[in-house]
């Protein structure tokens, strides 16, 4: 299993009938209540959906943090709803990069300790570790705070390291649940523009989020309720997402048009709609 | 190449990062990690006080007794066994100097022997007499056997023994209680009525210690022979001196076999003559090291088990505070051996780093008894193998006790731990 070997007719991932059901008390949650999903390389796939919805819950099991109750789940052709801890252990160490809402760095480690992690447990990358974290920091823009702690980084840069950590081992798909969750509008648009570079370099990206400017800049648009997928469709085709590009530019022009006296800036008029449609 | 060395470098790389975390850990909680391996630390430290004085105690005992008797002394005597009881006579059964002849022949175990009778009789110098003066008949054997030797004149010969001459050696106590000339060689005291040569002046034996407790008395040397003549009745016996003092036993054997042989004894027969040998002695400070490591054993056992208590405590604790961690990790792909490894190694380090403050401890201890007025062992050097054995003991516990704990860190679920508050 290796992104070399990918082949791009063959699915990254492939799900079908995939089912979590947690047990709280007496009750039963249908977290996820059959999902079937494919993933092609070098796609850029937006999950949205309400909160609860069932988002964490399929991304934990894209990620291999946790596994179906019932249904397959293929990463590169090998089936990882058999695999016992010790190789989903060595399937998330070298297939999956997963960045989380609340980055969960090593809080006592330097940006650079932290980005070599993953490679600690991965016999493949020895004698180059060190370089190795110092090119991902690099590609993320932080190559001058590498020896920094996370408590020295504002929250973007600390969602940087957690990409860099993410990529360092050259995984076959990146996973992001909500990793813009806790970040400031601005320090977002840096986050998805990393994002939409890793894309165009040929990264395959599964990004959560519930923003639909955030959803805009994916290729595809994947909407969950209650468990299950109500709708799959290029951003360009989405009917909701069409539908909220169309509500933010009119709104965007009202409140231009409200400004009574100023003329309508048309440059920053076209920026909105252009962070409202796809990139 | 790297297909070998990579793995290696693997398992080097995690290892010492392992360690370098555990100690980052353990430093990051000092008073707690303190206060945790207490039980280590005392438990450490009776294994090292208790191994270095019984060492000391037992190297102490050997060299007092070498001084005072020689450790490799063995005595051999008649005795009517039990079941002969008023069947033999005392005088059946007593050793002869045919027999000393014998065993110095043919023991290969013993190097030098003499027979030795012993009675109190009247010493007498001038006007100047002592009663019950202690009279010994030897061999010339004896001043090796006794390595006691002649600061004034010549040792007994051979010639004094078989011609039964009336010569004595005397020891410093007779010169002053005889009121004997400072140089008293050449004189003739009065011993039981008969005037005997004085040849030689004996030096005083350095014994002292725990067994020299008895103030020195007048003490006379004659040949075994002269001394048989003039009393043919009193107790003999034979005190030699082994190869060495491991060859105890051999020379036991030894001797039971010649004597056995030499008296006709066969099958079932009892001895008629006993023996014993100064690593008796030994043996008794042994069984009393014995109960003194047992009673030790006990309470490093106690204070052991009592830190591994808390050292399994501290690390549930741990994995606990740290299960967002330990989540992560496993997110990134640490296998569940990898996460065991971790934490047990965390559990060693604790154990070590209070097995190594244990050591000082014990050692202090060590120190601060020598320093001590009337404390009679000058040194007391900490063996080596106590410290392996601390060591090993806190290791041990580390991963006895941290197991557990360890364990239950691997098995955790990433997404369980990772969502855990
Ligand atoms: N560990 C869990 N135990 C019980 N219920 C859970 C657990 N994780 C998620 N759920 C439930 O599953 C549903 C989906 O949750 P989640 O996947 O976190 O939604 P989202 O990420 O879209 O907000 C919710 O109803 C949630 O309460
Ligand atoms: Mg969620």
């Amino acid at each position: 299993m290796s992104r070399a070997s990918a082949d791009p007719t063959q699915a990254t991932i492939k799900i079908r009938g995939l089912k979590k059901i947690f047990r709280v008390g007496d009750e039963r949650v249908h977290a996820l209540a059959g999902v079937d999903l494919d993933i092609y390389p070098n796609e850029f796939v937006a999950i949205m959906g309400a909160s609860g919805s069932g988002k964490s819950t399929l991304m934990n099991i894209l990620g291999c943090l946790d596994q179906p109750t019932r249904g397959e789940y293929v990463l590169n052709g090998h089936p990882t709803h058999r695999m016992g801890m010790g190789r989903l252990a060595r399937v998330r160490n070298r297939e999956i990069g997963f960045i989380f809402q609340s980055f969960e760095l090593l809080s006592r480690s330097s940006a650079l300790k932290n980005v070599m992690l993953p490679m600690l447990y991965s016999r493949d990358h020895i004698f180059h570790a060190r370089k190795r974290a110092k090119e991902a920091l690099m590609r993320v823009g932080l190559g001058e705070r590498m020896s920094h702690r996370p408590n020295q980084l504002s929250g973007g840069q600390r969602q940087r390291v957690a990409v860099a950590r993410a990529l360092v081992n050259e995984p076959s798909i990146l996973l992001a649940d909500e990793p813009t969750g806790n970040l400031d509008s601005k320090t977002t648009v840096e986050i998805i523009e990393l994002f939409k570079e890793l894309h165009r370099a040929g990264q395959t990206i599964v990004v959560v989020t519930h923003e639909e400017d955030v959803a805009g800049q994916a290729e595809r648009i994947v909407r969950l309720r209650d468990g299950r997928i109500i709708s799959d469709h290029p951003t360009s085709e989405d009917p909701i997402h069409q539908g909220w590009v169309r509500r933010m530019s009119e709104g965007q022009a009202a409140i231009f048009a409200e400004e009574a006296g100023s003329e309508a800036d048309p440059a920053s008029k076209d920026l909105v709609a252009e962070r409202g449609a796809q990139g | 190449m790297s297909v070998i060395i990579a793995p290696v470098a693997w398992v080097v790389r995690l290892v010492w990062q392992t360690v370098f975390l555990a100690l980052g850990q353990v430093w990051a909680n000092k008073v707690r990690a303190v206060l945790t391996a207490l039980g280590i630390i005392i438990g450490v430290a009776s294994v090292i006080a208790v191994i270095s004085f019984l060492d000391a105690g037992r190297k102490w005992i050997l060299s007092e007794l070498d001084s005072a008797v020689g450790s490799r002394t063995m005595w051999v005597w008649g005795q009517v066994p039990d079941s002969q009881e008023g069947v033999m006579n005392w005088s059946d059964v007593r050793v002869t100097t045919h027999e000393a002849v014998l065993l110095l022949e043919k023991a290969p175990s013993i190097e030098s022997l003499t027979p030795l009778c012993q009675r109190g009789w009247q010493v007498g110098y001038g006007r100047e007499t002592v009663r019950g003066a202690s009279v010994w008949g030897v061999w010339p054997s004896w001043h090796e056997v006794e390595s006691r030797q002649v600061t004034l004149g010549r040792p007994l010969t051979d010639i004094d023994n078989a011609e039964r001459r009336p010569v004595c050696l005397i020891n410093e106590q007779a010169i002053t209680e005889l009121k004997l000339d400072i140089d008293p060689v050449g004189d003739y005291l009065v011993l039981n009525g008969r005037r005997f040569l004085i040849v030689g002046v004996l030096e005083t034996k350095s014994g002292g210690g725990i067994f020299g407790g008895s103030q020195p008395r007048t003490e006379l040397y004659i040949p075994f022979n002269t001394h048989k003549m003039m009393d043919p009745y009193s107790g003999t016996w034979f005190q030699a001196n082994m190869i060495n003092a491991n060859a105890a036993d051999d020379a036991k054997a030894e001797v039971r076999f010649i004597l056995r042989k030499n008296r006709g004894l066969s099958g079932d027969d009892e001895d008629t003559f006993g023996m014993d040998v100064i690593q008796n002695a030994i043996q008794m400070f042994n069984n009393f090291a014995f109960v003194v490591m047992v009673g030790a054993g006990v309470v490093v056992g106690i204070s052991l088990f009592v830190g591994g208590i808390g050292i399994m405590n501290i690390m549930l604790v741990s994995v606990s505070e740290r299960t967002r961690e330990i989540g992560l990790r496993k997110s990134l792909g640490a296998q569940p051996p990898v996460v065991l490894l971790q934490f047990l190694v965390e559990a060693v380090v604790l154990c070590l780093v209070g097995g190594l403050i244990g050591l000082g401890v014990g050692f202090a201890l060590t120190r601060v008894v020598m320093l001590m007025q009337d404390f009679p062992i000058k040194d007391v050097p900490v063996p080596g193998y106590a410290i392996l054995i601390g060591l090993g003991f806190s290791a041990s516990v580390g991963i006895v006790f941290g197991i557990l704990p360890a364990i239950k860190a691997a098995m955790l679920n990433p997404i369980d731990a990772l969502r855990h508050e």
